[in-house]
């Protein structure tokens, strides 16, 4: 290890960028609509986000009502359910969580926490926003036009996405889907070139990438993977809409529809799949790492100690976003393939496994012996690590190709899922919430209304996705409408199911304490302060709070330390900003 | 023990060899020490648009590969008809050879641009768009000559329908990208015969300041678009 001299404690002056041109609101519109501030699209992203996911809820709790009282709503035939399917999983995949952690949190994130006025580019930030709407508003028109939304899954695997016997298939379903995919994905990359030129070209002095908080991290690996995995699911739409409206056959081989030869033939259903999963497996992990990130830093702040090896941290990031590149077909184990390839495909997926678990214990680590605060912030991410953890675990079930098949299609599959990408990273976005919110406000949310939330949440989540594992080592299929009679599930299955189902309702009514929390915070909030979780990240640093436009006043930050600097033996407090000069020295960040 | 390490002003301490390279890129406030923040922009966006340009071209091979119907003999179905025998490629060729030009005015246009010398860039920048734009002419042109032979997305006279599909949409796709060029290379060139990068006028959508680096920029995306093209030429029409 190299000795560094500590530096002489002389005054260096921040340095602005040059670059840096911010936008001047002239009006109330190009000040809160039409804004090129990054921390005003972030709540638009957010709020949109929201709300779409909101109409995502109410899908579920539909889809829930229907499998435990199959026949009992008139108005849920087998169409209904499965476009409800659909558009739940889409919206929740895509517009809610890539949107809200990219887009929400990216932008109100990433410049604060690395000490720039803004991102390089707002005009375009300010785009990818109104892109996004409008992608959401094209995904929505999907319940209004004739035959209603696509009902093909949120894989729309084709050929059946673009036949008569799925809804959508031959009427605007399948269209207004594929068409609001390639528009999201336009305006992501607007967005996406933002963060990551922020990051790596517009940091404040000091701010080197081995001193960004792990948060930024995060976002800014999982926004490179989007940009790389995003053009997949571009291609696979554009060649799919074509099949569809100018009859090519890029994925259509010779079929027979309703008893009638198709002009469709030679094309490939399963290259279909390939490029749908070179972009869906790594948009899992592009909706994880930005939790990853996120509960690093939670977990530090609240328990008031060092990130357990923050350069493992670091590279375990860059090594999930590079491995997810190289695991797509284990989603395609029972879709046809080389059966070495389901090997290769196998072995990749457990390599994964390292970096993960990695960072659990270094979770668990940052929390060995710290002094723990058991704040929102704090029960929402420990909350994330056992869910994760049990997420994780099925996972390796069903990363195996042996085991994979038997499980393949069932609810153990659907309850895997949604516990590692549904209920974990949207645990970090309550979590994230809780934390940022006062930041964003300058109010602090009330404590009892995010009890009642946590816990609700919590303890609902396993209730539904435990016994769903059950159900689905049983052999009950996902994606059946109802049951009917079979030879193989018991009828306590059914009564599970019930029991499932009113767990949901009662989780998704919580969220509705979790709204109204946010309301009524907004008003009635205790007053935070500039720092109220005494963090030593650069975004609690600012001036004013909220932060004002361009950030940071007359003077850019200056970084002089890592972002760990908690319970430093000897310091006077037992947090030390990242912007406290040098002098004395003491730190306990690793040098270079 | 080591103590803070300040960014600044301190004796040269990098460590050697792989190290001292991740160090670099890691160190203060920008990782691509040369490359302003647009410039970053664009490779980054480049890098993406591979992405987008590979999928399209793995989809077609998979699609070549895998179709059972024979592909069509492209030295035939691109062949033109002069002078009373049928020559091979000919118009890929001079397409080609106008797109590869382009690449050439325009290196000389940045050149000029980074020299102040604005009248002479933006006729560079014309002449570039120029033969951009004759390009998509002939790209056109060939469109029609395969539509009136019978060419369609869904079908063609000699075999695999993958085919007409593949085609169509991967140079529409590529075309669309010089088109979108063209455009730009004809905005910035007004720019610059204007003056805007001498007086930095300030954008009227991003108020930013205009520099002589936007013509760099705007080349980056043009040479990048002729590369795609060399890739499309060869798995095209050489395969």
């Amino acid at each position: 290890m190299v000795e560094i001299p500590s530096g002489s404690a002389g005054a260096i002056p921040s340095a602005e960028v040059e670059d840096v041109e911010l936008y001047h609101p002239k009006s109330w519109w190009t000040k809160y609509v039409f804004s090129q501030d990054a921390k005003i699209i972030a709540v638009q992203y957010s709020l949109t986000a929201i709300a779409i996911g909101l109409v995502a809820l109410v899908l579920s709790w539909l889809m829930r009502l229907q499998l435990a009282f199959p026949g009992y709503f008139a108005f849920i035939d087998a169409d209904h359910y499965y476009q409800f399917i659909t558009m739940h999983g889409m919206i929740m995949v895509i517009y809610l969580l890539t949107a809200l952690f990219l887009g929400g949190f990216g932008n109100y994130l990433i410049p604060l926490m690395v000490g720039a006025r803004d991102m390089v580019f707002p005009y375009a930030n300010m785009l990818s926003y109104w892109i996004y709407l409008l992608a959401v508003l094209i995904l929505a028109a999907g319940f209004f036009a004739p035959g209603g939304p696509t009902g093909a899954g949120w894989t729309l695997y084709p050929p059946q996405a673009v036949l008569s016997g799925t809804p959508g298939g031959k009427d605007w379903g399948i269209l207004l889907m594929l068409s609001s995919l390639i528009v999201f994905i336009i305006g992501f990359t607007m967005g996406g070139l933002n963060y990551v030129v922020t990051v790596l070209q517009g940091r404040a002095r000091g701010m080197t990438l081995m001193r960004m908080p792990l948060t930024v991290w995060g976002i800014f690996t999982a926004t490179v993977m989007a940009l790389l995995a995003f053009p997949a699911l571009f291609v696979a739409c554009v060649m799919m809409l074509f099949d569809r409206l100018l009859g090519t056959s890029f994925f259509m081989p010779a079929i027979v529809e309703m008893g009638e030869q198709l002009q469709h033939g030679g094309g490939s259903p399963i290259l279909f799949q390939h490029l749908f999963w070179f972009f869906g497996h790594p948009e899992v992990y592009i909706v994880a790492l930005p939790a990853f990130g996120i509960v690093s830093d939670l977990i530090s702040t609240h328990a008031r100690k060092n990130i357990f090896g923050y350069r493992m941290m670091v590279w375990a990031i860059v090594v999930i976003g590079a491995l997810s590149f190289i695991v797509w077909a284990h989603h395609m184990y029972v879709s046809g393939m080389n059966p070495a390839f389901g090997f290769f495909f196998a072995t990749t997926t457990l390599i994964i496994a390292v970096p993960t678990a990695i960072k659990v214990y270094n979770w668990v680590l940052t929390l060995w012996r710290g002094d723990i605060h058991l704040t929102l912030p704090m029960l929402f991410a420990l909350a994330f690590i056992v869910t994760f953890v049990n997420g994780g675990l099925t996972g390796l079930f069903l990363g195996n190709v042996v085991v994979d098949v038997p499980l393949s299609d069932t609810m153990f599959v659907v309850a895997h899922f949604h516990m590692v990408m549904g209920v974990a990273p949207i645990l970090v976005i309550f979590g994230a919430i809780c934390h940022w919110y006062p930041k964003v406000t300058g109010r602090m949310l009330n404590e009892t209304l995010g009890q009642i939330h946590f816990w609700t949440t919590f303890l609902g989540t396993y209730a539904i996705f435990f016994p769903m594992h059950y159900l689905g080592l049983l052999g009950v299929p996902r994606r059946y409408f109802e049951m009917g009679e079979t030879a193989f599930v018991p009828p306590s299955a059914h009564t599970l199911n019930i029991f499932i189902t009113v767990m949901a309702l009662i989780v998704g009514a919580a969220q509705m304490v979790f709204l109204f929390n946010l309301v009524w915070s907004l008003f009635r909030g205790r007053e935070a302060g500039g720092n109220p979780w005494r963090a030593t990240t650069l975004e609690w640093q600012t001036p004013q709070t909220p932060p004002a436009h361009g950030n940071w006043g007359k003077e850019l930050p200056v970084v002089y330390r890592w972002a760990y600097d908690y319970s430093v033996p000897g310091a006077a407090e037992d947090f030390i900003p990242q912007t406290a000069p040098a002098d004395g020295g003491i730190t306990r960040e690793v040098p270079a | 023990m080591a103590q803070t390490i300040g960014t600044h002003g301190e004796p040269d301490l990098r460590p050697a060899g792989l190290r001292g390279v991740a160090a670099d890129f890691a160190s203060d406030q920008r990782a691509f020490k040369t490359a302003s923040w647009g410039k970053a922009m664009m490779w980054i966006f480049l890098l993406s648009d591979t992405f987008v340009f590979g999928c399209f071209l793995i989809a077609y091979m998979t699609a070549r590969m895998s179709t059972p119907v024979a592909w069509p003999n492209p030295s035939e179905v691109f062949a033109l008809h002069i002078g009373g025998q049928d020559v091979p490629l000919i118009l890929i060729a001079i397409m080609t050879f106008v797109l590869i030009s382009s690449s050439g005015t325009m290196a000389m246009a940045v050149n000029f641009g980074y020299r102040q010398e604005r009248h002479r860039t933006a006729m560079l920048m014309l002449l570039t768009a120029l033969l951009g734009a004759g390009f998509v002419g002939m790209q056109a042109f060939e469109w029609t000559k395969l539509i009136t032979e019978g060419v369609r997305p869904w079908e063609n006279p000699w075999g695999a329908a993958q085919f007409g599909s593949t085609f169509f949409m991967i140079t529409g796709f590529h075309g669309t990208h010089v088109t979108i060029g063209v455009i730009f290379l004809l905005i910035v060139a007004r720019k610059v015969w204007r003056g805007d990068f001498d007086q930095e006028r300030r954008g009227f959508f991003t108020s930013r300041r205009g520099r002589y680096e936007g013509v760099e920029i705007m080349g980056l995306y043009w040479h990048f678009v002729d590369l795609v093209w060399v890739f499309i030429f060869a798995f095209f029409y050489l395969w």
